[in-house]
């Protein structure tokens, strides 16, 4: 059965970490989602290159963060904030690719 | 066992405001300290290099002034971090003349210290040759004509010279570019609390309220440093602070959570506790701070490109919808045709709010499919702003009356909701410097003006 991931967090976010990167924070509702994804895995570089459109290289970390029942992605900025071509000074409206996830858990 | 140390942050960021009931109620707390962070570069590179706050004066203006006034009444030393929004010269100049005017209004005398944090490019250049300047990854390496075409250049400072300036029992601190924690942990660690734990506090400290459910930027936020703990309390009855509701805010702007760098060193969270104290106190413990050898602080710079002018448009047109992709190069071709070799380089950019618009090249639907109007923003960057004026004037009317193919409006393509219909959006500045810098002594940079209003 598929799981939404807008049915099981309660936060899904995207900001600045400094003008060369680029963060997006996903909060689970509760310990059992929040392991759930962690342990099958599907929120990987792959995922992160398909959806963002980026390189493997353009991914600065892929981390679980427990005590918040969190996962964070960090890449790198398109651009530099603020240079020419820029459409998102804070970061602020990056996530949407993520709200529409879907996955086997 | 000594008393916990208290400290007050009023709110995210110096002019954002906060309820006075919420300020109260801190002060009824006795703090030791009260301070609040005054800057970010999440407003972009322009506020840097043009020396310009993003924060607005009167309101700066009216948050400084009652934390001033309640912390003279009280003998409790008021910090702000990051002065002026960005913490250069212009930045330090312009809040000291907000305190000034405080001063003066409300007939109060107090020692204000200046902490000035803008660099002198000399001394960059020097550190430059000698290998002393490392881009902070993913930045490209500093080279000489970058940092000759660098407007300003700031050093985030650590905790050291607000120390240095305690030490002249100032009334009011405005620090330029700072760690955002240094500002709330300087006088905790100075009077030997724990530093990992002081900073650490003041990491969510920054931020005031966003660490609470339901979270503000406009509302204070109390801190508790104990021996081998510190606690977290709000002030609002609407706000709780939650172990997650904390705990997350550690992910806020990070890149990783578990490792904070700062200068001389960062803060690891492995090992971290956080607690539910109370129904609205969270206490955290096991934070560790691993000192780096060299030292280093982070530099920021921006640098001036050009000017930018900007005409805002739509279109409600399906033809013109469906062809715009077409429509936009005939009418770059057209400008870079009519001007070919009397402009210097210019920059013209259409960006195309319902298709890309907010996420450029990373749009995963970069379409105009179900589209039934489209948002028009034509940008034209230039080295000056009358020739910013001139391409974005006639990229608007070009654009206006472009002939595309199967077109039945024939009077007119695009839907103006102003006139004018271009606006000045004035200097363009770019980040040019965002590198660590070693230092001998963490205090040298960052001297100390001392000044009785």
């Amino acid at each position: 059965m598929k799981t939404k991931l807008n049915d099981i967090t309660e936060v899904i976010r995207s900001k600045n970490a400094g003008p060369y990167e680029l963060t997006f924070d996903i909060m689970f509702r509760d310990y059992d989602g929040f392991e759930r994804v962690c342990k099958a895995g599907v929120i990987n570089e792959q995922l992160v290159c398909d959806i963002f459109k980026v390189q493997r290289e353009d991914i600065i970390g892929i981390v679980e963060f427990h005590p918040a029942k969190a996962m964070k992605i960090t890449i790198k900025r398109p651009i530099p904030s603020g240079n020419l071509g820029e459409t998102d000074v804070y970061g602020a409206q990056q996530h949407a690719p993520l709200l529409g996830l879907e996955f086997d858990l | 066992m000594r008393e916990e140390f208290r400290i007050l942050s009023t709110t995210a960021i110096l002019g954002y405001g906060f309820p006075m009931a919420a300020f109260e109620e801190g002060m009824k707390r006795n703090p030791h300290l009260i301070a609040v962070d005054g800057g970010s570069t999440d407003p972009g590179p322009y506020y840097l290099g043009a020396g310009v706050s993003f924060t607005d004066r009167g309101a700066v203006k009216r948050d400084l002034e009652i934390m001033i006034k309640a912390g003279l009444e009280r003998r409790t030393p008021v910090i702000v971090g990051t002065a002026g929004g960005s913490g250069g010269r212009p930045h330090l100049e312009w809040c000291r003349e907000i305190v000034q005017e405080i001063s003066r209004e409300n007939s109060l005398s107090l020692r204000l210290a200046l902490i000035h944090s803008e660099l002198d490019k000399d001394m960059l250049r020097q550190e430059l040759a000698a290998g002393n300047i490392t881009p902070l990854s993913p930045a490209p390496e500093l080279t000489a004509k970058e940092l000759d075409a660098t407007s300003r250049v700031v050093a985030q400072m650590g905790v050291e010279p607000f120390i240095a300036a305690l030490d002249h029992a100032p009334d009011v601190i405005l620090a330029g570019r700072a760690y955002d924690p240094t500002c709330f942990a300087a006088l905790a660690i100075k009077q030997g609390y724990d530093p990992a734990l002081s900073l650490h506090l003041g990491k969510i400290l920054e931020c005031a309220a966003i660490c609470a459910t339901p979270g503000s930027g406009s509302d204070c936020i109390f801190g508790y440093i104990g021996e081998d703990y510190f606690r977290l309390e709000p002030l609002s009855p609407v706000r709780k602070c939650t172990t997650l509701s904390v705990a997350a805010h550690t992910l806020y702007e990070k890149t990783n959570p578990y490792i904070l760098p700062g200068p001389g060193g960062h803060l690891d969270l492995h090992g971290c506790k956080f607690e539910q104290e109370t129904e609205n106190t969270v206490r955290v413990s096991g934070t560790k701070f691993v000192p780096a050898n060299p030292y280093t602080v982070k530099l920021e710079g921006a640098k001036r490109i050009g000017y930018r002018t900007v005409s805002i448009a739509g279109t409600r047109d399906p033809v013109m919808i469906g062809g715009i992709d077409e429509i936009i190069e005939g009418v770059k071709a057209r400008v870079a045709d009519n001007f070919a070799g009397k402009l210097g380089s210019y920059h013209l950019r259409f960006n195309i709010y319902g298709r890309d618009g907010v996420m450029a090249g990373m749009e995963p639907t970069p379409t105009t499919q179900d589209c039934h109007e489209l948002g028009i923003i034509i940008e034209a960057t230039g080295d000056t702003q009358k020739e910013a004026d001139t391409v974005c004037a006639f990229a608007r009317s070009t654009m206006l009356h472009y002939g595309y193919e199967g077109r039945r409006s024939t009077a007119g393509n695009l839907a103006f909701p102003y006139s004018p219909s271009d606006f000045h959006a004035g200097e363009v500045y770019e980040f040019s410097v965002y590198h660590l810098l070693k230092v001998e002594d963490p205090a040298a940079l960052f001297p100390i003006d001392i000044i009785e209003l």
